[in-house]
């Protein structure tokens, strides 16, 4: 049996933990669905996020959807925090099941 | 006699700086502030169970004052002298206007040790000078426009977590009243100074990290960050001697207007005003300011605070 799966996108956000309600207040607005949030620790251009305090803790948002929601919100992140936060996203293709949920 | 709360700052200190592996788990770090607020706030409540609160209205309105005019001396010397941007001075000055939690549990603790008494309220000062500071640090970037969002950042600013666990501590301990405190004191009260040393140590290790950005901008950083606390602990002397405090009461609001933010404040800058740099203000705040008041300020404000009472040691 094969399983019947179809295809949607993942957006993945690394960012400031300090701006995690705006982020999940303009995801709500945009229409998205569901998201996974995870603490993150790294290093980047802005410096060692050791996640040791607020201040320089960061957080990994995940959201599947459609190819179309995540340009979307993707443009949207890109004009509003691109400029002043340390914030990395990209997109992946996925394969899903239950599509209705994404 | 140096305190053992500052030995452990410096163990954490100097593990820092020699790049050990010591690291204590941020929720421990998370759990500990919760304690230290709650503790300071059942102290302060029980305290002014013991008191009429109309008086102390005028006083709130005091050290009120007392947060913007440092916020605002703050910003001229920044811009001035500092040559900073609009941005970046703003900020930075937001955060010399607010005060550190911190710095009161370390003063607090240091006049404790030494059996001098301080008013109760100024566990409420604490908790007010917080917010004016960061309303004036946006204003002097934005002007009053339309387009900030004050009320999603008053609701960030006065009901965040240390606001809403120090008066939320206050209130506890004003219900409750040292009767009904009298079970929670081997936790909350005798616990103290153990927990202040274990955060200390974190302290000393967040203060390590600053080293960087320091020896970038380190003539401007140093600088400030040991002037402006000098300048507002005489501002917090003049309004404790106004206000008729103690000599314990003034020097504990002298180290609390010295204090400068590193929770409250940088958290809602970064959102408020996020075109400014905020290594640069953390580095003055925990890399200067903090360890200079510790080591050096609470004594030479309570020293002050004597001569101006007139009080011979």
């Amino acid at each position: 049996m094969t399983l019947q799966t179809e295809k949607r996108t993942v957006l993945t956000v690394i960012t400031e933990s300090a701006i995690e309600k705006n982020l999940l207040r303009d995801l709500k607005q945009m229409g998205v669905r569901g998201y996974t949030i995870v603490d993150a620790r790294g290093q980047g251009s802005r410096g060692v996020r050791t996640a040791a305090m607020d201040e320089s803790a960061n957080i990994r948002i995940e959201v599947i959807c459609t190819r179309a929601m995540a340009e979307k919100v993707l443009e949207d992140f890109l004009a509003r925090y691109y400029d002043n936060f340390a914030m990395v996203a990209y997109l992946q293709d996925v394969e899903i099941i239950r599509p209705h949920k994404f | 006699m140096i305190d053992a709360v500052i030995l452990f700052f410096l163990l954490g200190l100097a593990g820092g700086l020699v790049r050990s592996e010591l690291k204590l788990p941020p929720s421990l770090y998370e759990a500990l502030t919760v304690f230290l607020l709650l503790s300071i706030g059942l102290k302060g409540g029980e305290g002014l169970a013991k008191q009429a609160l109309v008086p102390l209205l005028p006083q709130l309105g005091a050290v009120m004052v007392l947060g913007v005019l440092q916020t605002l001396i703050a910003f001229g010397l920044l811009r001035l002298a500092g040559r900073l941007g609009r941005a970046d001075a703003a900020s930075m000055a937001a955060h010399y206007g607010s005060v550190s939690v911190a710095t009161f549990a370390v003063g607090a603790n240091w006049l404790v040790t030494r059996n001098i008494e301080f008013e109760p309220q100024l566990a409420i000062f604490l908790a007010v000078m917080e917010v004016p500071a960061i309303m004036v640090g946006i204003v002097l970037v934005r002007g009053v426009s339309k387009e900030t969002n004050w009320r999603a950042l008053g609701h960030e600013t006065l009901l965040g977590k240390g606001v809403t666990l120090l008066l939320g501590g206050m209130a506890i301990g004003w219900a409750a009243g040292p009767e009904g405190l009298a079970p929670l004191k081997p936790f909350f009260y005798d616990l103290f100074k153990g927990a202040l040393a274990l955060f200390m140590l974190e302290m000393g290790l967040i203060v390590s990290r600053q080293t960087d950005e320091l020896r970038q901008r380190g003539v401007l950083l140093v600088s400030f960050g040991v002037l402006m606390p000098l300048l507002s602990g005489l501002l917090g002397l003049g309004c404790g001697l106004l206000l008729n405090l103690s000599v314990g009461g003034m020097t504990l609001l002298a180290t609390l207007a010295a204090s400068a933010s590193y929770i409250a404040v940088p958290a809602t800058m970064r959102l408020a005003v996020p075109e400014a740099n905020p290594s640069l203000s953390l580095a003055a705040v925990l890399g200067v300011t903090f360890p200079f008041n510790i080591l050096v300020g609470i004594p030479v404000y309570h020293w002050l605070a004597m001569q101006l009472a007139g009080v011979t040691p």
